[in-house]
């Protein structure tokens, strides 16, 4: 979908981009990572023709984007920055709705379209329409920040550190949501960032980066058991073995596996019975094609459940989730901060793969301290 | 007789005078954001000519008001031209000054968001740059307007009329009633024009602007 083509950029006598050929396929997720100067924002900002290259050629369908006009172009990829880049003079509306007025779309169009898009992340319109930015939280502004660059529904997204600036739990709910819409939107997002741990998270393929090159594009799996350069094991640090070989515990580690799954189409009283059955008073709902999709819990279903009704209108998405590559350490601070008795870890493709409980923490807690116990 | 006695009896005079002074201010400030706006926002594109060109309108703006008029008398005649044309030199700077700077102090996040989500870049001036730099251009209006008040005394020497006319009469004839009538009304027209000003800046402010580092 986007093709990169001996892509090369200097100024002056410094090389920024240096001959940089790779290809983005449409509704992949891809992150560029790498160390600061690398070129990241650089290679993001050839997409849009903030800037130029001196050499080489990127095609979008095949088209060879110096044929486009570059503010047509911009029009139909979305932009998003660190600095949030809200204008404090317009509404939250107006700031969505800004590229779907400049493509002169009507007004109930859209209008419609705000709707939609605030519904989508939960911030209600009649709560959220009419305020400014100045009157959101940080976390707010870059939701609506993302929400600015969908309002047009263009098939490319751009985003340099969306996040960077945001607290860690903010960062984190912001990375779930904005992978959330990325599947159901089916967009195809290109993303910077300087955090392993992001792109681990979010990337269907990760570019890593280096003065200018790129030194490997690999899924996060491949890139976490065969990193080709010693500086990505060096970016990746405690995602890694440590020196001395003592193998570095991730949440996968310490995961049960056993878990009880149910389909979202599921019936309430089938839900009812399997918790009672196996004394628990929740269970993790899946989609049709298997991928996590929440949780339901008994509370949920005595409270608002109809016999014969689909468990699909009980659901919530407030569970914990993490990678199952990430950090045993992260999977212990969220369980911790959470109220929840667990969090969910999830696959790649964002199947599940199992559970992390106070109680598996207990153990491996226990472990690290007395040795190997009996299970 | 007593100043109020005096005001009491020259009351249509005054009133006269006072008019023509708020005209002779209107017009030159009017004529001043005129110039000084679309030069201000043409700077801000060209950056590399503002150096030089705000220099110059900074040096016109340290020539003495009589100095001016001078000039202006020597090129127009007597009359309200030749004021008109000194006062609108001297509305320029301050405006100019707040235009340019105003729109170069937006930050550039903005900017590049404008840009990047596919703004042309008059959109970025008229959506975006003038919006946040409306308070900065304002108070250069404020500024100039306050100024203009108070040299367009300075006119009444080279028959401008206006509350000028009242002073000069008064230093000559050394009547200080005459002084007074013609000072008086300008320090209260600066006053007024400044806070009536104050007013519109924040009226014109969009709520998510107060009190926002833009
Ligand atoms: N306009 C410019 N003029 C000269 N050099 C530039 C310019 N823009 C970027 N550079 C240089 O190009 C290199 C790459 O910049 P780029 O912004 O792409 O880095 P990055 O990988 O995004 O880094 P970071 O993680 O710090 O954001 C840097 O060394 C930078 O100094
Ligand atoms: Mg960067």
């Amino acid at each position: 979908m986007i093709k990169f083509q001996n892509i090369s950029k200097s100024y002056g006598h410094s090389i920024v981009l240096d001959d940089i050929s790779f290809e983005i396929k449409q509704g992949e997720f891809v992150v560029l990572i790498g160390p600061s100067g690398c070129g990241k924002t650089t290679t993001l900002k050839t997409i849009n023709r903030l800037i130029e290259p001196n050499k080489g050629k990127i095609f979008i369908n095949g088209k060879d984007i110096t044929k486009v006009n570059p503010v047509e172009l911009r029009r139909t990829i979305g932009y998003v920055i660190q600095q949030i880049g809200l204008f404090p003079n317009m509404t939250v509306e107006q700031n969505i709705a800004v590229v779907p007025k400049l493509l002169k779309y009507p007004k109930p169009k859209w209008q419609e379209i705000v709707h939609n898009l605030l519904e989508l992340v939960d911030m209600p319109y009649e709560e959220f329409a009419h305020k400014y930015p100045s009157e959101l939280s940080g976390g707010q502004q870059q939701r609506i920040g993302v929400l600015r660059a969908l309002a047009a529904s263009p098939p490319i997204v751009l985003m340099d550190e969306p996040f960077g600036a945001l607290d860690p739990i903010t960062r984190d709910s912001l990375q779930e949501e904005v992978k959330h819409l990325q599947k159901k939107l089916k967009k195809t997002i290109v993303f910077v960032t300087h955090d392993m741990e992001e792109a681990l998270r979010m990337a269907d393929t990760i570019v890593f980066m280096n003065r200018g090159k790129i030194i490997q594009m690999a899924s996060p799996e491949e890139l976490l058991q065969n990193p080709a350069d010693p500086i990505i094991k060096s970016f990746m640090g405690r995602h890694m073995e440590n020196e001395n070989n003592a193998p570095k515990l991730l949440a996968e580690d310490f995961m049960r596996t056993k878990v009880l799954k149910v389909p979202k189409t599921s019936h309430t009283l089938e839900c009812i019975e399997l918790m009672s059955r196996r004394d628990v008073n929740s269970l993790i709902v899946l989609n049709d094609d298997d991928t996590y999709a929440g949780t339901v819990t008994i509370e949920a279903i005595k409270a608002h459940g109809k016999a014969g009704r689909e468990i699909s209108e009980l659901l919530s998405e407030d569970a914990v989730t993490i990678h199952r590559k990430e950090d045993a350490r992260q999977a212990f601070d969220k369980l911790l901060a959470s109220s929840s008795n667990y969090v969910i870890v999830l696959n790649d493709n964002r199947t599940v793969a199992g559970l992390i409980t106070r109680t598996s923490m207990a153990k491996a807690l226990g472990e690290a301290l007395w040795g190997e116990m009996k299970s | 007789m007593n100043f109020l006695d005096f005001i009491a009896g020259n009351y249509i005079d005054i009133q006269l005078s006072l008019l023509r002074h708020i005209e002779l201010v209107g017009i030159s400030v009017l004529i001043g954001m005129m110039i000084a706006i679309p030069v201000g926002i043409f700077l801000s594109r060209h950056k590399r000519m503002s150096g030089p060109v705000l220099a110059v309108a900074g040096t016109i703006q340290t020539i003495p008001g009589l100095v001016m008029l001078g000039f202006a008398l020597i090129l127009f005649g007597i009359g309200r031209l030749p004021a008109l044309v000194v006062l609108s030199l001297y509305a320029i700077l301050p405006i100019l000054h707040n235009t340019f700077t105003g729109i170069t102090q937006v930050d550039q996040s903005y900017i590049e968001a404008g840009r990047g989500i596919g703004m042309t870049s008059r959109q970025i001036l008229y959506k975006v740059e003038l919006p946040l730099a409306m308070s900065s251009i304002i108070s250069g209006i404020r500024i100039s307007t306050v100024y203009i008040v108070s040299w367009s005394t300075l006119a009444g020497l080279i028959g401008a009329g206006g509350l000028g006319d009242l002073i000069w009469t008064g230093l000559s004839s050394y009547n200080s009633n005459y002084i007074l009538a013609g000072a008086v009304p300008s320090a209260i027209l600066a006053f007024a024009f400044s806070g009536l000003i104050g007013l519109l800046q924040r009226m014109l402010m969009p709520r998510g602007l107060r009190g926002v580092r833009v």
